[in-house]
């Protein structure tokens, strides 16, 4: 790229927007784009026509000085002028085009003027905007991207414009997405039932003893749901951890020989719908179940109900998210480099001083964030304790039974969602302070051909010994699930049968060609086309997102860094009714469409690729990325020919858990679900609701086929990582 | 160019306009009766529904975050409860049926009650649901009247719902205090404290508890039971003899409704025999607010009943609701578990 470049593609940026803002409707349209019926009313019609026509023919005056901003870009991009001066001319130009657009956008609304002072400044207008369409979000990307040109050309951001296109992007889209819906229910913390702020209202809400108490740790009673959710997540980060490692060390440092079974094993929870674990839960262990039913035959003990409250819910959260930290160590593991283990040996250490002192430490990062993610992950988590808390509350319930329950009290929900936050937080900047700032590099581009040390036995049996009962204990669930969708009425009478297959996924032979009558085609459809299309985009943001938080210096990084796990912090049902509130109406008008519901796949699942990303990528070392800057290779050629190919683990991560989070997510999409959008879930759920395990299961079966399917064909088109490395010794694990 | 435009123009000529136009309903009762109402109710009318199915606290919830820019037309079945709520906050839009006189009066009055802003479309009365196998293994006579539930062999065996959560703990506090007045209820309300293993978050676990086996007694309503019952589950109920109260399915306009004609002529058919026969077909047995609709012969008759003069209107305020919430959640819901 030569040093013209920004310049013409500023010109580019300006000219696109200019030409949007002619030939598209700038708002958005009742029955879609691609009707067409816009093509014909683009100057006369007021829904259809454009910006430029808004202004001249519609009486839209407050777009007039967006356009002048964007035409002022041109010239800036056009007019001969140094490089930094040039910059200085198109930042000016299109912050103040930004800052236009958002006023207007925000300013004016369904009604008219939003807020009641502006209608007394202003007077009454007769006029009002509905959602922002095509034309409208053209001149908006365009006008971010001349934004990062500018600030590249005065040499922000290493002047590298696709760094800062990419901060900005990033930023962009965290802002609309994530900030400001959760912003917009927050804000209700600090209100009264009528909207005016009370700010002592959330000290009210917030110092109650239903929150706080300790009562359980001395005996008598219940502690508050604040305890719970805590006492819960650390439970639930630390057991993942450690369980997620033993799987990861099983799978690449001993010579198991069911590590491809192993894998699948590890994977298999986190592509089950929600609900199913705790159902079958329930059925092993609950008081009509398995082991209470023969404990009570064989040896007459009577049946109990421990499985309700903590231990169940823990229970089922380890075997949810135990998958999560094993995809988040395994790339770490695996990245470990055997040259320092090989020269602590060659020190005289023994495997077990090289393990504890060396190997572990340099996973140190890895752990950090696997307990981070599964902390978070339990503290979000809403589908486990709802089925399995009994009365054993915590804070997600709490919130949710705020906004859908006999209190139906935004301000208490907002209030218990800023404490989950509080509790987000304070494990992100514990992780910070535990990860601190060591050098964790292993990955560089000097010989790497060591073997990786075998594991101390020790560590091997204790690694074996938590990990394979768990393996069976997963095996043994699911294979009760499976059996679930096969038998008549589940728990009661195991008649085979095939009919909740044949009633959710019937296909009938006509002479017109098939159809298909299954009751849950609609939703199966709909799921998959949803969940590819936010996949991809869910790691690409993600995995870009990390790359620019481990290897770029900008300011704002720590913010950003925060941001991106904004959104994985709030449970599901509060970004559910955010989205709803924030996109309800103008500017962003989106709710009862396709895009509200990717988006929410994409803004709620891209934290894990972040996390997994800037795991692995810290084990990169940056003299990699300097070799390649030495070469002459700018910042997109180093990231495409040399960190991603090392990141590969990675981004099969990322993608995977984009997909199967898209597939099992039920929370959040609940309040964005139409009846054109039914997702799998959610009819999966309504089936629970209403008793008919069969059908739920026999379809939960099916999304989990189809999801491992989809994992698979990942992992092939991605493919692994191939690290200089000799192959691992077989005799080692046994020695 | 001109090819664009031909072919542009072809395909807004092909997409079909329907001509009788399209109803948005928020339906809130089991879903195969959503869908069965809204295929009947296209077949009758030619208007298309999309019917969207979410719990009534759901849909109240997102009534609210969307009153700026309403996307529902007509808001059909859920407890009587958030309707009041709704009509109380001015969600939804009053509206006069001609199909009113045909109604039960219990129907009628929770349409008078709310400034007409929302009907009656069916009724369910509270009760218990036990697990006869639990039942006879343990050699206990089934629970007959609320005073059988404080009897020692009940100890933690009976599950009701959290009224924090959910509206059927909230109409079966409110039965209490109106039968035997406020002390006394929760006087009682403590005393069977001791014999409640959970108070579940939704209130329809505790009668799933009861046909799983995962406790012997629920206080929930008597037709859920029917429903667990058909699906082959050991589950009976039975109503309680001093008395109880129910809960009024209601159905209501919502304010500012796109197809504001539409919804009436949905409002309107959802009222009648014909529409109302479709909960049964869904295999849903809570007594339809039509006088002229059939009864089927599984579903628990209110004759059957002892039931008190319920009164919504009171009840139903946000303001007592809150109020016996507060009381039930500083007395009874922070007691030690037993």
């Amino acid at each position: 790229m030569n040093s013209r470049a920004p310049v013409s593609w500023s010109a580019a940026w300006s000219a696109a927007g200019l030409l949007a803002a002619i030939v598209l409707p700038w708002y958005a349209l009742q029955e879609g784009l691609d009707s067409g019926a816009w093509f014909g009313g683009l100057w006369s019609s007021e829904d259809y026509a454009s910006a430029l026509a808004q202004v001249v023919e519609h009486g839209k005056w407050w777009l007039a000085p967006v356009l002048a901003a964007l035409m002022a870009c041109l010239a800036a991009a056009l007019v001969p002028a140094t490089r930094q001066r040039r910059g200085t001319l198109l930042l000016i130009a299109s912050t103040t085009g930004l800052l236009l657009f958002v006023v207007q956008a925000l300013g004016i609304g369904l009604r008219g003027w939003t807020a009641g002072w502006l209608t007394t400044m202003f007077g009454e207008l007769d006029t009002r905007q509905v959602g922002l369409g095509a034309g409208g979000a053209v001149v908006l990307v365009a006008l971010l991207s001349l934004l990062s040109i500018g600030l590249a050309l005065r040499g922000n951001f290493g002047g590298d414009a696709f760094v800062a296109g990419a901060v900005t992007t990033v930023a962009a889209s965290i802002v609309l997405f994530t900030a400001w819906p959760i912003l917009r229910i927050l804000v209700q913390a600090f209100q009264d039932g009528d909207g005016l702020l009370a700010p002592a209202l959330l000290v009210e809400r917030l110092a109650t003893e239903k929150i706080w108490s300790l009562r359980c740790l001395s005996g008598g009673g219940r502690c508050g749901v604040a305890w719970n959710t805590l006492f819960l997540a650390l439970g639930c980060g630390a057991g993942t951890t450690a369980l997620g490692l033993a799987f990861a060390l099983i799978v690449t440092r001993t010579s198991f020989g069911f590590k491809k079974t192993l894998r699948v094993l590890t994977v298999l929870p986190i592509v089950t719908p929600p609900f199913v674990i705790g159902l079958a839960l329930i059925l092993v262990f609950g008081r009509s179940g398995l082991v209470n039913q023969f404990l009570e035959w064989s040896m007459g003990i009577e049946p109990t109900r421990w499985i309700y409250g903590f231990q169940g819910v823990f229970l089922a959260q380890l075997f949810a998210f135990t998958p999560v930290a094993f995809l988040v160590l395994i790339g770490v593991v695996e990245g470990v480099s055997p040259t320092l283990e090989e020269a602590s040996q060659t020190l005289r250490a023994d495997r077990w001083a090289t393990f504890a002192t060396v190997s572990l430490p340099l996973m140190r990062p890895g752990l950090a964030n696997a307990f981070l993610v599964g902390f978070i992950e339990s503290i979000a988590d809403f589908g486990n304790p709802i089925v399995l808390g009994g009365d054993y509350g915590v804070l997600s319930t709490e919130i949710y039974f705020a906004v859908v329950g006999a209190q139906l009290d935004y301000g208490r929900a907002a209030s218990l969602a800023l404490l989950l936050l509080v509790f987000a937080l304070g494990a992100f900047f514990l992780q910070r302070r535990i990860v601190g700032t060591g050098s964790y590099a292993t990955i560089s581009g000097k010989g790497d051909s060591g073997l990786p040390t075998p594991l101390p036995d020790a560590a091997r049996r204790a690694a074996a010994w938590v990990a394979l009962p768990w393996a069976a204990f997963t095996l043994i669930l699911y294979g009760f699930a499976f059996v679930g969708g096969f038998v008549k009425v589940w728990g009661r009478d195991y008649t085979p049968t095939l009919d909740h297959y044949a009633k959710a996924f019937a296909v009938e032979r006509t002479a017109d060609g098939l159809i298909w009558t299954g009751a849950a085609w609609n939703s199966f459809w709909t799921t998959l086309k949803l969940a590819a299309i936010a996949a991809p985009l869910t790691a690409a943001l993600g995995l870009i997102a990390a790359w620019l938080l481990v290897r770029q210096r900008f300011t704002g990084r720590g913010t950003l860094e925060f941001a991106t796990m904004l959104s994985f912090a709030v449970p599901g049902t509060v970004i559910g009714v955010a989205y709803v509130f924030a996109f309800n109406v103008p500017p962003i008008e989106i709710t009862g469409t396709a895009m509200i519901i990717v988006l929410c796949f994409i803004f709620r699942n891209m934290p894990v690729g972040v996390r997994a990303g800037m795991a692995a990528m810290s084990q990169i070392d940056r003299s990699l990325d300097e070799a390649s800057l030495t070469l002459r290779g700018r910042a997109p050629q180093t990231l495409v020919y040399v960190v991603l190919p090392l990141l590969r683990p990675a981004i099969v991560g990322a993608l995977v858990y984009g997909f199967v989070r898209a597939v099992t997510t039920v929370s959040a999409v609940v309040f964005l679900v139409t009846a054109e959008y039914e997702l799998a879930t959610t009819y999966i759920i309504l089936r629970v609701i209403n008793g008919d395990y069969g059908l739920a299961i026999a379809y939960s079966c099916a999304l989990i086929v189809l999801m491992l399917a989809v994992i698979l064909l990942i992992q092939f088109a991605v493919g692994d990582r191939r690290l200089g490395r000799r192959a691992i010794a077989l005799r080692g694990g046994r020695a | 160019m001109r090819l664009a435009t031909i072919v542009l123009g072809a395909l807004v000529l092909a997409s079909p306009a329907s001509a009788q136009g399209v109803v948005n309903v928020y339906c809130s009762v089991q879903v195969e009766w959503c869908t069965l109402a809204a295929n009947e109710f296209q077949k009758a009318s030619g208007i298309k529904v999309s019917m969207s199915q979410k719990g009534s606290g759901e849909t109240i919830a997102q009534l609210k975050a969307e009153a700026q820019n309403p996307k529902g037309d007509v808001w059909f079945g859920g407890t009587g409860d958030p309707h009041l709520q709704a009509a109380e906050e001015g969600l939804t839009e009053a509206y006069k049926s001609p199909r009113l006189a045909d109604l039960h009066p219990w129907a009628v009055k929770q349409n008078t009650d709310s400034g007409g802003k929302t009907v009656g479309i069916y009724a369910g009365a509270l009760g218990f649901g036990f697990n006869t196998e639990l039942l006879a293994k343990k050699n206990v006579k089934a629970p007959a009247c609320w005073a059988d539930l404080l009897k020692p062999e009940f100890k933690a065996e009976i599950q009701m719902a959290n009224p924090n959560s959910s509206g059927t703990a909230y109409v079966a506090i409110a039965t209490l205090v109106q039968l035997m007045g406020e002390e006394e209820a929760f006087k009682y309300l403590k005393k069977m404290h001791a014999n409640i293993n959970a108070y579940t978050r939704s209130g329809t676990a505790p009668m799933k508890a009861v046909a799983r086996g995962e406790t012997m007694v629920s206080i929930s309503f008597v037709h859920d039971g029917v429903t667990e019952a058909l699906a082959g589950f050991p589950v009976k109920t039975a109503t309680p003899c001093e008395g109880t109260g129910y809960e009024i399915g209601s159905m209501s306009l919502i304010k500012g409704a796109r197809n504001l004609p539409n919804a009436k002529k949905f409002y309107d058919w959802a009222l009648t025999p014909d529409a109302q026969k479709l909960g049964a077909q869904a295999k849903q047995f809570q007594v339809p607010s039509n006088k002229a609709t059939p009864l089927p012969p599984e579903a628990p008759k209110f004759s059957d009943m002892k039931l008190i003069d319920y009164d919504q209107a009171k009840y139903g305020k946000s303001a007592e609701r809150k109020r016996l919430i507060a009381r039930w959640d500083s007395e009874v819901g922070t007691l030690p578990k037993p």
